[in-house]
């Protein structure tokens, strides 16, 4: 956003108040995740800037909250459950919101607006609705406190995700490609395997990274429907955070901002990977 | 001569080729739909199911005709102006007995109590009485209590024996019904609910507002710079997004709390006193800042992606016009963003009033909204039926706008990132 040279000076005064104005919003956004990551080094248990910290000595920082998360049985235990219930609902509301975006992106879908309201609803209806909803229903069919219980209520709030980003990814596939395949020579199996699935694939494991990210980084419904057994990260964290605050939260805190940081990058690298292959950039 | 030429066209089977067209769109329609089905059977399994059986709930009365059955038929013939004869007090006594001995009276007490404050005490003392009453049980039960005495007892169970019951949804807004059948405001110091929903709106409202006043300037510098600066920039509305929700409150917990980051910035260069620390979270203001920063790349997204669409000729085109920078903006961007705002608004709205964790974990006292309460109804008071209500009233609410989001912008033009 370059001044054109006829701008006047209040123009240009405007111009650079409007951009200290965007910095300001931008460190709003951005610091406070900035602010934790120090914090998280911490020797001593606060929330805040010890003055050996602010000192820059070295007595000031240590490693004591990550050793405390590396080594709790609690919290190792959390994990362990985020990664089997976020893997199993991932691998499901991929496999079945996969095949449901072949069928929403054929042009003869009937009913399609319909069905997309019912399979986004997941995502709208509000989380604690979900949970109470859920909650009552698995009770009655004893799936509540159970890991399929949690898993099939994480499967159906990923689905959205998953029907959203692949179905996308089909409406820009162009589906001469496949006759051009045909008339080419390939055999069907030939053409899904050469053509259509490195094309699709971007969407789909970037549909997939949403589910995983939505199952482990949810509190709500598994606060409700997961029993003691299936405590997950969030869950820990939740607790952590209402009963004793310790800095080690701030710690996993850190390995989170980390965490999502790297998925990010291979979003965005899957979406330019989509994109080359599709020829739509020039990069 | 009369004869439509597309009346002849036949495939090479001979078949007309209406009808051989025809017969392909319906194949491919079959197809299409058996690829969605296991989806839409997954989802109305574990998920609308759930839904309409919560908002069953929220309606369903099955206490006091399945613990007081024969209490519930002789009341029928009772006339509801004097106190109910012998027959009705007999069916009261043998129904607390079975009651007594299967111990399943806690139910219909909560019940009760819910409409008549003290029931619970009343049935409990009287079923434990059970073993020694003698008749006339008229009598002998309005010894032991008289609230049996009350005609307004009997008016309850015998309004109470309906299998459904509309007061839930009365009690969720502040209403009871008087035994008479009116409907009427609770006492004043009871009164709860409708204010929690005013507040979850118009904090929602102004958390709404602060998003789309930050997040306009930020989507317009992203939507002009060039895109090589502007993906740049876009990380740092993406990241904050990606984020765990747990870990972006906790952070302003450690930045608003009395002894954290900015209090202690702010004594040390002297802007406020150490004993006169702002008091920012665990409260109003608590919440607000930390949903307005969660929620804002909700309100960034849409903007840039209508913003991105407009040509950057149409300013240049308003101002060789003669327009003001001002004017041009109000009289020509402003109102091409108007559907992004739109998008980017109701999104905040919608998902403001349904957040549970941050209030809960920053709002202290004053800054709950009304999901907070859904959660006390079902994990403190156990009153699963008002939880069922209250969440009943907020999914029509969200449905609502849902709707007008749909028919505005359309779920299939979501974007994620």
């Amino acid at each position: 956003m370059a001044i054109p040279s006829y701008a006047t000076r209040g123009e240009r005064l405007w111009h650079y108040a409007f951009l200290g104005l965007c910095a300001l919003i931008f460190l709003f956004l951005i610091g406070p995740l900035l602010v934790i990551i120090p914090l998280s080094f911490n020797a001593e248990p606060y929330f805040t800037f010890s003055e050996a910290m602010l000192r820059f000595d070295p007595a000031g920082y240590s490693l004591r909250w990550y050793q405390d998360f590396f080594t709790s049985s609690a919290w190792l235990g959390a994990i362990k459950n985020s990664f089997i219930i976020g893997i199993a609902s991932t691998i499901l509301a991929t496999v079945l919101g996969t095949i449901a975006a072949l069928g929403l992106s054929s042009r003869h879908m009937p009913a399609r607006g319909a069905i997309m309201a019912l399979l986004i609803s997941p995502m709208i209806v509000p989380l604690i609705i979900s949970a109470a909803a859920m909650f009552f229903f698995f009770s009655k069919i004893n799936l509540a406190q159970t890991y399929p219980g949690v898993i099939l209520a994480h499967t159906a709030l990923g689905i959205p995700f998953v029907v959203i980003t692949v179905t996308a990814t089909l409406s820009s596939f162009d589906t001469t490609l496949i006759r051009a395949a045909h008339s080419l020579g390939a055999n069907p199996t030939r053409t899904f395997f050469k053509v259509v699935l490195p094309l699709v694939t971007p969407g789909v494991v970037s549909g997939a990274l949403f589910a995983f990210i939505t199952s482990f980084d949810e509190v709500v419904v598994v606060l409700f429907i997961a029993g003691p057994e299936q405590r997950t990260m969030p869950i820990q964290m939740w607790s952590g955070i209402r009963e004793q605050i310790s800095p080690t939260i701030l710690a996993v805190a850190t390995l989170l901002v980390v965490l999502s940081m790297l998925l990010l990058t291979t979003l965005e690298l899957l979406r330019r990977r989509g994109e080359r292959l599709r020829g739509l950039s020039p990069g | 001569m009369s004869e439509s030429p597309s009346a002849l066209l036949t495939t090479a089977d001979g078949v007309p080729l209406k009808v051989s067209l025809r017969r392909a769109v319906r194949r491919s329609k079959v197809k299409a739909f058996l690829l969605v089905s296991p989806l839409l059977l997954f989802l109305v399994v574990a998920f609308v199911m759930p839904i309409f059986d919560m908002l069953w709930r929220s309606v369903d009365n099955p206490e006091v005709s399945t613990h007081l059955p024969r209490t519930v038929a002789a009341l029928e013939r009772w006339d509801g102006e004097s106190l109910p004869d012998e027959p009705v007090f007999a069916a009261l006594v043998e129904d607390l007995r079975e009651g007594q001995a299967a111990r399943n009276l806690g139910l219909l007490s909560s019940r009760l109590n819910y409409e008549k404050s003290g029931m619970r005490s009343t049935i409990s003392r009287t079923a434990r009485r059970m073993g020694s009453v003698e008749p006339p049980y008229r009598e002998s039960l309005i010894a032991i209590n008289d609230t049996w005495g009350e005609l307004d007892t009997w008016k309850l169970i015998r309004r109470e024996a309906s299998p459904y019951t509309p007061s839930y949804y009365l009690a969720a807004v502040d209403r009871q019904l008087t035994p008479d059948g009116e409907i009427a405001k609770v006492p004043d110091h009871l009164e709860i609910h409708v204010s929690l929903f005013w507040r979850t709106f118009w904090m929602s409202a102004v958390i709404t507002g602060l998003t789309l006043l930050l997040g306009y300037p930020v989507a317009f510098l992203l939507a002009t710079l060039p895109l090589r600066h502007s993906n740049l920039l876009m990380i740092l509305v993406l990241l904050p997004f990606w984020t765990s929700l747990l870990v972006r409150t906790t952070t302003w917990i450690a930045i608003l709390q009395s002894q954290g980051v900015l209090n202690d910035m702010m004594v040390a260069i002297g802007v406020i006193a150490d004993e006169a620390r702002w008091q920012m979270i665990h409260n109003k203001t608590g919440t607000i800042i930390a949903m307005t920063h969660i929620l804002l790349p909700f309100m960034i997204l849409p903007l840039y992606s209508v913003m991105k669409t407009i040509p950057p000729s149409y300013m240049r085109a308003a101002r060789s016009l003669g327009g003001k920078p001002f004017l041009s903006f109000r009289r020509v961007y402003f109102p091409l963003t108007i559907p992004g705002i739109a998008a980017g608004g109701i999104l905040v709205f919608i998902l403001s009033i349904g957040y549970y964790i941050t209030p809960a974990l920053v709002g202290g006292q004053s800054g709950r909204f009304i999901t907070n309460y859904i959660a006390y109804h079902m994990q403190t008071s156990l009153n699963w039926g008002l939880a069922a209500a209250i969440a009943s009233i907020l999914l029509f609410v969200v449905v609502v706008f849902y709707l007008v989001f749909n028919r505005l912008i359309g779920v299939d033009k979501v974007k994620l990132g």
